[in-house]
């Protein structure tokens, strides 16, 4: 990988100017189709969560008891029971688009609560190694060996099941994957010697971490995030589905799945819709991730600026060499 | 090799003793449970007489000390709803999952290996690009929406399988395939890394220029390199599967461990969920170890690297 790295062209290094260099995130983002996609995808759902509470709240809560349990695919009843309605006659797609906001509202600030604690913490710890180090890892240990699901199961019923209580638990239960991945890194990285070279002119450790650190070992944090982003997702829905989540009147996608899921032989619309759209979210946010791997690695990032006919490893050898 | 296997079961029986901790802690904090079992009219006596008897009248360090104690005894109490013994309701709940968590950690190594090795063979080819497509998807599915459209398809609209119990194979596919779905999905992509880059090592060419099969150079001598990753993801996955139990044992009614730690806590039954946490961790601190002595038996470097 090494010396393919090596015979990258000009054209592929980082440009020295910020514009130009997001220019060249740009064209890596429009080389894959798929990560493309999956951008426009998230996209459209954090949309739909921030302005449909706004543009849809009324229609996602007002009930109609005379068009209950309308099946999907018409526009008899106006464009907003093109998914049809549920059993208490609300407009499915309305219903959607608001539990969006639900669900990132929950997903989002869990992430991103796990990702600073988890990536800070990490970074000191493989920084000073030593008791320091020895003491994070029991502790990321503890918390990973037990099931996540079962420790907000518990938490949750002690502490009613709010949104807020969810964001804790769910961060928490997290912050080990960061923890790991961040040490791991810095630890690596404590002893090379351009870190060497600040300790020597007397740079401060937390000065070290913040400048020397955090820039190499960031971009693997992120990919992880994005990843973790399906896991924390999954559980909020899972959690909600038990009825230790998101409580009506409220909605989530988990919950609107428990909801059909009452009514599934006479209406499966209900239950399939919800759950098509966590998959979809889900399933973006993993090719994101894994977009997002190949870009941030200056030893992969090539594997994106080659026609995909030509990525067949075979040909990309002979290519590069050419 | 002992003094390896000394140092890892010293080095987690910590979080076993935390996890202990934390469920006589949390258990605690869940609320009265004489406010569940005994009536709103009961008289303060009667709700001393009820703490009395089941020992909660103690301060907490008593309580904890008899916890302890009964632990030490493999003595959970007994269970406030039922009145049986605690560890027996968890032994009789606890074969029910492990039957479903083995065959499901089985079946999803092994379909795992050949999927993931056949996909990482011709790196790029359509087999490839659908087995990353269908193992990405595998790995986001939501397990209870995965579940309840098994029983949509196979149960309601083809009638082909039952909706719950334990009984005959046919009852054993949905809940098995909803809890395989995701360590499937995850396995996959690691076997496929994992193997593609030890197809790529000069030592598969030196086996196939001395004659070797393909099947033996992709079983007999890539898997081989390409195991411990892959092994390491599984144990972690195996402990994950516990989340999936949860949810696979309340939707398809399986009597397991999952099922009855939800119970107990929706029932505040302290002792059950105490001996049901317990057995869990344990099992978990089991397993971790077997997978790390698995691992430095494949890999010496390992090994060496904590002996010495």
């Amino acid at each position: 990988m090494s010396t393919q790295a090596k015979v990258e062209r000009p054209a592929d290094t980082p440009a020295a100017s910020p514009a130009a260099r997001r220019a060249t995130w740009w064209r890596l983002l429009l080389r894959d189709r798929f990560a493309c996609l999956a951008v426009l995808i998230l996209l459209v759902v954090a949309a739909g969560a921030v302005l449909g509470p706004l543009l849809l709240d009324d229609l996602a809560t007002r009930q109609n008891l005379r068009a209950v349990n309308r099946p999907p695919f018409s526009l008899d009843d106006g464009w907003a029971f093109v998914l049809g309605s549920d059993s208490l006659g609300r407009s499915l797609l309305a219903r959607l688009v608001v539990a969006s906001g639900t669900t990132l509202s929950v997903a989002v600030p869990a992430v991103l609560i796990s990702l600073v604690i988890g990536s800070v913490w990490g970074m000191w710890a493989g920084y000073h190694r030593g008791w320091r180090e020895s003491i994070s890892m029991r502790i990321a240990d503890i918390i990973l060996s037990f099931p996540s699901l079962l420790l907000a199961v518990v938490v949750l019923y002690v502490f009613s099941p709010s949104a807020g209580n969810i964001v804790l638990v769910l961060a928490i239960a997290r912050i080990p994957i960061y923890l790991r991945a961040a040490r791991a890194e810095s630890a690596e990285l404590q002893s090379r010697l351009f870190v060497d070279a600040a300790r020597t002119f007397g740079t401060g450790s937390w000065a070290i971490i913040a400048r020397h650190v955090a820039p190499t070992v960031l971009p693997t944090l992120f990919t992880v995030a994005t990843l973790d982003f399906c896991f924390v997702m999954l559980t909020e829905s899972s959690l909600s589905f038990l009825g230790i989540g998101i409580q009506p009147p409220d909605m989530s996608w988990g919950l609107m799945v428990a909801q059909g899921r009452q009514v599934l032989q006479s209406a499966w619309w209900i239950a399939v819709f919800p759950g098509l759209a966590i998959v979809v979210t889900t399933v973006s946010a993993t090719v994101l991730a894994s977009w997002a791997r190949l870009a941030m690695d200056p030893g992969q990032r090539w594997r994106l600026t080659l026609p995909r006919s030509r990525r067949s490893d075979k040909a990309l050898v002979k290519g590069v060499r050419a | 090799m002992l003094t390896f296997l000394r140092r890892r079961i010293t080095s987690s029986a910590i979080p076993l003793v935390v996890v202990i901790l934390g469920v006589f802690g949390l258990a605690r904090l869940t609320g009265d449970p004489a406010n569940l079992y005994l009536p709103l009219s009961a008289t303060p006596e009667m709700r001393a007489e009820f703490a009395a008897r089941h020992g909660f009248d103690q301060p907490l360090y008593v309580q904890f000390v008899d916890y302890l104690a009964q632990v030490v005894r493999l003595d959970f109490g007994e269970s406030l709803r039922t009145a049986e013994p605690a560890a027996e309701a968890v032994l009789r709940a606890f074969p029910a999952t492990l039957q479903l968590a083995g065959a499901t950690m089985i079946l999803a190594t092994l379909g795992a290996i050949v999927v993931g090795s056949w996909a990482a063979y011709r790196p790029n080819s359509a087999a490839d690009r659908i087995a990353s497509f269908t193992s990405t998807t595998a790995a986001s599915m939501p397990d209870f929406w995965f579940a309840i459209m098994g029983v949509l398809v196979f149960a309601v609209a083809l009638g082909w399988l039952p909706t719950s119990g334990t009984v005959g194979a046919p009852a054993w596919v949905l809940p098995v395939l909803t809890l395989l779905i995701r360590p499937f999905g995850v396995l996959v992509q690691v076997v496929r890394g994992a193997m593609v880059s030890a197809l790529s090592a000069p030592y598969i060419k030196v086996a196939r220029s001395k004659g070797a099969g393909e099947v033996r150079v992709v079983f007999g001598h890539a898997l081989r390199n390409a195991a411990p990753p892959a092994l390491t993801v599984a144990g972690d996955l195996t402990v994950g599967l516990v989340n999936g139990a949860v949810v696979v044992e309340t939707i398809f009614g399986w009597p397991g461990i999952g099922k009855l730690m939800i119970t107990s806590i929706l029932q505040r039954d302290f002792a059950v969920l105490q001996a049901a946490v317990l057995v869990t961790a344990i099992t978990i601190f089991a397993l971790n170890i077997v997978i790390d002595a698995c691992y430095a038996l494949l890999d010496s470097r390992v090994r060496q690297g904590v002996t010495t």
